[in-house]
């Protein structure tokens, strides 16, 4: 584990490896959408949480 | 969007992609994700454009004393702490801050992350931003980090069994308005010693962190009044790890953590109706914007040997690993906890910037430091 970095030629270029970046989320979402059910846009929450008298229902990685 | 374009048609180009991921957020889940997806790619925008991180001034306060980005982290803080603890107190039923219990499990697994996000330079919202702004590193860490925090969730039970305090918040310690004062203190007493340990040159705030501190604690703040909740990165990479983990035919639902309620409703429906999943992808694309819209991006990261890059994508792992049993990152335990009161958000800060410590003197027996110093110096906010 105590390689030295070995310089191995020209790695793509930022613009490249950010559109890999964007083509992975946009495989996720791919992936996503054949796993989940539907959305149903008649089911969609109050526009803002804030006044909506709905208790909070997302999920967070604070919750155990 | 392609190098070959003028700029004006660059720019054109990838304000259409924003507005595009905007409209198709709103078309397909609502309102709400649309907002929250304009709250993502501001963040990431602001994050990148601004280069406002938390790994890098944590390195370069031990290794440079330069303070200013780590008290532009708790000003950030501090003004979401403002607008977020009148908020919870008014709001109960609506809004809920990130608080969470302190544990064993906890405070190890935080230092672990510290650790962990000096060795791949970037921390949770880091390595989403930094992936999406071209950084191959970040991208191979991004990856290790999302199969991680889906590891993590498999084990978390067992690790918050080893021993975990009530949930304290500084405002059920305290009282509302004096446990606000005693974030603001405790924020500016850190403040104090750390403008008293930098050096005299690198101890003062340049405007482009006062700016962006204002921003991230505005766009934190909508969060909260937007979704309900604080802003997070941690939940979120989990569930796509989760999603992949279903897709390649695991029974991820007949896990204990994935068939608690909340959890199973997040993993049966779209990742579009996922708070945390909106935000994520709007930083990571706003992270790709703001390094398109520049004239010439940054110089790609030095090229690494073959274990190297084997050492970066293990670290994401443990690094997600270890932010799912920690209760959050450097956004959803230190940023968003702290900054809605919780006990545990100060804790994991001490940690994992402890961790944090001791990874920088792990990196250069993984990396060479040569290399490690190269990739930093070219700017790059981890």
């Amino acid at each position: 584990m105590n390689d030295p970095i070995k310089h191995q030629g020209q790695l793509p270029g930022r613009p490249i490896v950010g559109m890999l970046a964007l083509g992975f989320i946009l495989l996720l979402l791919v992936v996503d959408d054949a796993e989940s059910t539907p959305i149903n846009p008649f089911n969609a929450p109050p526009v803002i949480a804030l006044g909506s008298g709905e208790a909070p229902s997302g999920a967070h990685c604070t919750q155990p | 969007m392609n190098a070959g374009l003028s700029l004006p048609v660059r720019r054109t180009g990838l304000a259409v992609l924003g507005l595009l991921l905007v409209v198709g957020s709103f078309v397909t889940a609502g309102p709400r994700a649309a907002l929250l997806m304009m709250v993502g790619l501001g963040l990431g925008l602001a994050l990148e454009g601004l280069r406002f991180g938390f790994a890098g001034p944590w390195r370069v306060m031990v290794t440079e004393r330069d303070g200013r980005g780590l008290l532009a982290q708790f000003v950030a803080i501090g003004l979401a702490a403002l607008v977020a603890f009148p908020l919870l107190a008014s709001f109960p039923d609506e809004l809920s801050g990130a608080h969470a219990p302190v544990g064993v499990a906890m405070i190890a697994a935080a230092f672990v992350f510290g650790a962990m996000m000096q060795i791949v330079l970037g921390c949770g919202s880091g390595t989403l931003i930094n992936a999406g702004s071209g950084n191959l590193l970040a991208l191979v860490a991004l990856i290790g980090f999302i199969a991680g925090s889906f590891f993590g969730t498999l084990h978390l039970q067992w690790w918050t069994g080893l021993g975990s305090l009530p949930v304290y918040t500084l405002q059920g310690l305290f009282g509302e308005s004096a446990g606000l004062g005693v974030t603001l203190a405790g924020l500016a007493g850190l403040g104090a010693l750390v403008y008293r340990k930098s050096a005299p040159d690198k101890r003062r705030i340049p405007r482009r962190l006062w700016v962006a501190a204002l921003l991230i604690a505005l766009l934190a703040s909508l969060n909260l009044v937007i979704a309900g909740q604080s802003w997070g990165v941690v939940y979120g990479l989990g569930l796509w790890g989760a999603k992949f983990a279903q897709a390649a035919g695991m029974d991820v639902a007949a896990t204990t953590f994935w068939s608690a309620p909340a959890h199973a409703l997040r993993l049966q429906q779209s990742l579009l109706t996922d708070v945390t999943s909106l935000t994520n992808i709007g930083l990571l694309a706003g992270a790709f914007l703001a390094m398109r819209w520049k004239h010439n991006p940054d110089p790609q990261v030095e090229a690494l040997s073959a274990s190297s890059w084997a050492v970066i994508l293990l670290a994401g792992i443990i690094m997600g690993y270890s932010a799912r049993v920690a209760l959050g990152c450097n956004v959803g335990a230190f940023f968003s906890g702290v900054s809605t009161g919780s006990l545990h958000g100060w804790v994991w800060f001490v940690a994992a910037f402890g961790g944090s410590y001791a990874g920088l003197r792990l990196r250069p027996r993984l990396l060479t430091a040569r290399s490690v110093v190269a990739t930093t110096a070219g700017g790059k906010r981890v």
